[in-house]
């Protein structure tokens, strides 16, 4: 959600249950203000909060004039001094996927993992090895924000366009989804380099404007039915959460520009689903 | 002619704005037009004919004067060089120029019928060149698309009243939106009222619900009654809840609190309501659980237990009648004895829940819980429709429908996350010295009236200082536990099958859970993952702060405390933590119906060899009954033979 209307934004995604308190919400907004001037970012996006079991993660993300170009990400424990995260690797993500269980909210702890290592030495024999693999926090942090991003960071249809020179600014005439486009999936799009796209077939592109479908739409998401999308306060509110990654609250007022998406939850993805639905 | 343009682009671009508006349709006859259109036919033609149709059908002559006295003022703003020449200077400027071009040719043939000190006169023949070029350029923006039956001066004539309508900041970063827009504009359907109703009426119903909670309170005028309601409040103070949990960090936000807080009240009216408890919410993929919390007043909650039995009844008759029909061969399995339900008020049974969708809805009680219920709950994990009467399709198969794995969560939920601090209540004296109390833990308990409150502090530090104040449920699904053996006996002299008695273990070991009032720093770890996570609510003024808890192992469950107040909420899909990814239980092994023996054991196909042996030994044997004193020598021949 865009740093700038985090109160109507925090009241729009309440519904889910999770939100911050009143000295969190003042402090960002105190802070976030000092980082869009220090970092000189274009937008400050408040990303969400990662549940720790210690401590919690505040997540912001700093934008600049092209809004698909990768995104800095900072964190923070009190919500006041942000530090910056490295961008994140594949390599990050191959070493993240083998820790479990929960953050601890400290950057530095290390979570070990014995991994089963075959080394051949010389000659034909052959060692069979545990090794104790340890993976920082703060990379599993990385990683997780990164995947988060990349799974379920979602826009509405029109709110971004694409200029005739390639970079995506933010749609000023946006106006809002209307309530028949507002229920259906395809109406929304992930907030990050199309990699669908390319793969759909001429006859499903034929139809597209390149100024505005431009990015992946939720239709084709794997598995089908990882999003469950409500009408909340009446029709007045949509509300799409993912069940993929729970915790993730996306929302949008139709008819008005309001909208955006925020992640409040342990940073783990739910590989239950299929037995869920 | 070109130093006449660019000389008075100021002028010009007032021109613009007036040309844009006449084609536009917007307003019919200014003022100052009629004069120059007059003497110029053949200008006029060209400007004038493809206009007239559109502005007699597009408004009354009354409406478009008072239009061009309201847009008076502005043209002169309009001239504003910075916003002008910039737009001048990007794609849509040629036809700008040149339909702007046209008035001004207009003028000048009126013979300065209005007076303009800066446009240079031209000569006669200049003009005429000019006249022909414009009209043939106006003529070429004028044809119509043959695919869509647009054209472009329209088109740009529109892009441009919309644009100095609405005066956006830069707008030459946004005009091929705006253009698009404009092209939209003409797909957009009229709707007509029915359609429109039709849309929005989903908004106007839990409106209008909501209207009629706020309306509730006023129905009752008189102070007596008034004074009644405020003494027998069952009603939670759900709002000061509410705002301890904002301090926390978790919470619906004040308006559907409130709402929810107005949806209690209505429950309490309309329900004989002991105690009432905001209990919290559960997601659901298509709508959510308000949940609330009952305690029901006693002597009263009789209607359930009987609709039941009617219920249980129907169903022994149609299984009686299904028997009488056809005599179906019958499984010796004999399912275990189904562990009986608690009865109402005790253990898992010891509220009535009732959900609703959204504050404002019909509330719905749920049905009381069954052990069968609880424990095939804790087998799987599914999420929640949002539709009471959805089907859960599980393996192992659930008893019941959503409503039951609704109240069978709840109840895991309660007894797994419902903590207080240490102190606030106790135990009850009196039950505590009957016998069964002894046997099953003692389940009763009531609020400590010497409760002094703990520091918040310690509330924080020491996750001893806090218990849970609902029963903990033994895996068998139920608080108290059920011996099911006793019972098993009796059934089985009465079916006369006394084979299986010996397979059946005779003596159950009893289930202990911990008993009421115990401590949370005893819950189980989850690999490595304490079960709680305490917290101050403010690190930056501890002075007010309140103590957090949040359960890791129902993620979504908070309890807060003051000291001396309390409140337990969950918010969250209904489903319990766990590391490791979720399996379902593999089938048990197929049971066994008879037992195996030879006789109806395949047997493998005799080889040639086998066959051969078989055969010469039978022959064997008939030629020995047949002649038993015949020679050995024949014997021999004979196998030979074969």
């Amino acid at each position: 959600m865009d740093s700038e209307s985090l109160l109507l934004s925090l009241e729009l995604a309440a519904g889910t249950g999770q939100g911050l308190s009143p000295d969190r919400r003042t402090a960002l907004l105190t802070s976030l203000l000092l980082v869009k001037r220090d970092y000189r970012y274009e937008r400050v996006l408040f990303w969400g909060r990662i549940l720790g079991i210690v401590a919690d993660y505040y997540i912001a993300q700093g934008l600049g004039e092209d809004q698909l170009a990768p995104r800095k990400t900072l964190y923070s424990l009190n919500c006041m001094e942000w530090s910056l995260l490295p961008p994140a690797t594949e390599e990050m993500a191959a070493q993240m996927a083998v820790v479990k269980g929960r953050f601890m909210g400290d950057p530095s702890h290390e979570y070990e993992h014995t991994e089963f290592q075959r080394t051949t030495a010389e000659g034909e024999k052959t060692f069979e090895d545990d090794v104790v693999v340890q993976v920082k926090e703060e990379t599993r942090l990385v990683s997780v924000i990164d995947q988060i991003d990349k799974a379920v960071a979602i826009i509405p249809r029109g709110a971004l366009f694409k200029t005739p020179f390639g970079p995506v600014h933010v749609n000023r005439t946006f106006e809002g989804l209307p309530l028949s486009e507002a229920r259906k999936l395809s109406s929304y799009f992930h907030f990050r380099e199309p990699v669908d796209l390319k793969n759909r077939t001429l006859l499903e592109k034929a139809d597209l404007d390149p100024s505005l479908d431009f990015l992946d739409s939720l239709e084709n998401d794997i598995p089908k039915g990882s999003w469950s999308i409500q009408m909340e306060r009446g029709n007045s509110l949509v509300v799409l959460r993912s069940l993929l990654w729970p915790g993730l609250t996306f929302f949008h007022t139709p008819r008005t520009r309001n909208h955006g998406y925020i992640y409040v939850g342990t940073g783990e993805k739910n590989m239950d689903l299929p037995f869920m639905l | 002619m070109e130093d006449s343009t660019s000389s008075s682009q100021e002028k010009e671009n007032q021109q613009v704005g007036e040309a844009v508006r006449l084609s536009g349709g917007r307003a019919a006859a200014s003022a100052r037009d009629p004069a120059p259109q007059q003497p110029g036919p053949g200008a006029r033609q060209d400007f004038g004919a493809p206009q007239q149709p559109g502005r007699a059908s597009r408004g009354a002559p009354e409406s478009g004067s008072a239009r061009a006295d309201a847009l008076g003022p502005p043209t002169g703003e309009r001239g504003l060089p910075g916003g002008g020449r910039r737009e001048a200077g990007s794609a849509p400027r040629p036809p700008c120029r040149r339909s702007g071009a046209l008035p001004r040719a207009q003028e000048l043939r009126a013979g300065g019928a209005q007076e303009r000190s800066a446009a240079p006169r031209a000569s006669q023949a200049g003009c005429r060149e000019l006249e022909v070029a414009v009209r043939n350029a106006k003529g070429y923006l004028l044809r119509v698309s043959s695919k869509t039956g647009l054209s472009l001066y329209d088109h740009l004539s529109n892009m441009l009243t919309k644009i100095l309508d609405e005066r956006p900041e830069n707008a030459v970063d946004i005009i091929e939106n705006i253009s698009q827009n404009v092209k939209m504009a003409h797909f957009s359907k009229k709707l007509d009222t029915l359609q429109n109703e039709n849309e929005m009426l989903p908004t106007y119903e839990i409106a209008e619900r909501q209207k009629a909670l706020f309306l509730l309170g006023h129905l009752e005028g008189a102070d007596q009654e008034l004074e009644d309601e405020i003494a027998e409040n069952s009603l939670p103070n759900v709002m000061e809840s509410a705002f301890y949990f904002e301090q926390a960090g978790v919470g619906l936000g004040t308006e559907e609190t409130y709402r929810i807080f107005l949806a209690l009240k209505q429950l309490t009216d309309t329900h004989p309501v002991q105690k009432c408890r905001f209990w919290g919410k559960i997601l659901g993929l298509e709508k959510n659980y308000v949940i609330a919390e009952v305690e029901i007043r006693e002597g009263e909650e009789d209607e359930e237990v009987e609709e039941e039995d009617v219920a249980e009844a129907e169903e022994r008759d149609n299984g009686e009648s299904d028997a009488d029909r056809d005599e179906l061969p019958r499984p010796f399995y004999k399912p275990p004895q189904a562990v009986p339900k608690e009865e109402t008020r005790t253990g898992t049974n010891k509220y009535v829940y009732f959900v609703c969708n959204e504050p404002g809805r019909p509330w719905v009680k749920l049905p009381s819980v069954t052990p069968a219920q609880i424990v095939t709950a804790r087998k799987i994990k599914k999420f929640f429709t949002g539709r009471l009467d959805a089907p859960i399709i599980s393996y192992p198969p659930f008893p019941g429908n959503e409503s039951n794995y609704l109240r069978a969560q709840i109840a895991r939920i309660s007894a797994g996350t419902h903590v207080s601090p240490l102190g606030f209540y106790q135990f009850g004296e009196e039950e505590g010295e009957e016998e069964e109390d002894v046997e099953s833990g003692r389940d009763s308990f009531e609020e400590n009236p010497d409760f002094e409150g703990i520091q918040v502090l310690d509330l924080v530090e020491s996750l001893s200082n806090w218990v849970h104040h609902v029963q903990h449920i033994l895996p068998q699904g139920r608080c108290t536990w059920f011996n099911p053996i006793p019972k098993h006996e009796e059934e089985e002299e009465e079916n006369e099958e006394k084979e299986e008695k010996g397979e059946e273990p005779d003596y159950l070991e009893q289930e202990i859970g911990p008993p009421l009032l115990t401590p949370i720093s005893e819950d189980l770890e989850i690999l490595n993952t304490p079960a709680w996570t305490t917290r101050l609510s403010s690190s930056v003024i501890p002075q007010y702060a309140i103590a957090v808890l949040r359960s890791n192992l129902w993620p979504g469950a908070y309890a807060f405390s003051t000291g001396k107040k309390f409140e337990n909420f969950y918010i969250g899909w209904g489903y319990k933590y766990s590391v490791d990814n979720y399996a379902p239980p593999v089938p048990p092994p197929v049971y066994q119906e008879y037992s195996s023996g030879p006789e109806i054991t395949e047997m493998d196909d005799p080889s040639v060899e086998e066959e051969q042996a078989f055969r010469a030994a039978q022959e064997a044997t008939e030629h020995a009954a047949q002649d038993n004193e015949e020679s050995e020598e024949d014997e021999d021949d004979n196998s030979e033979y074969h």
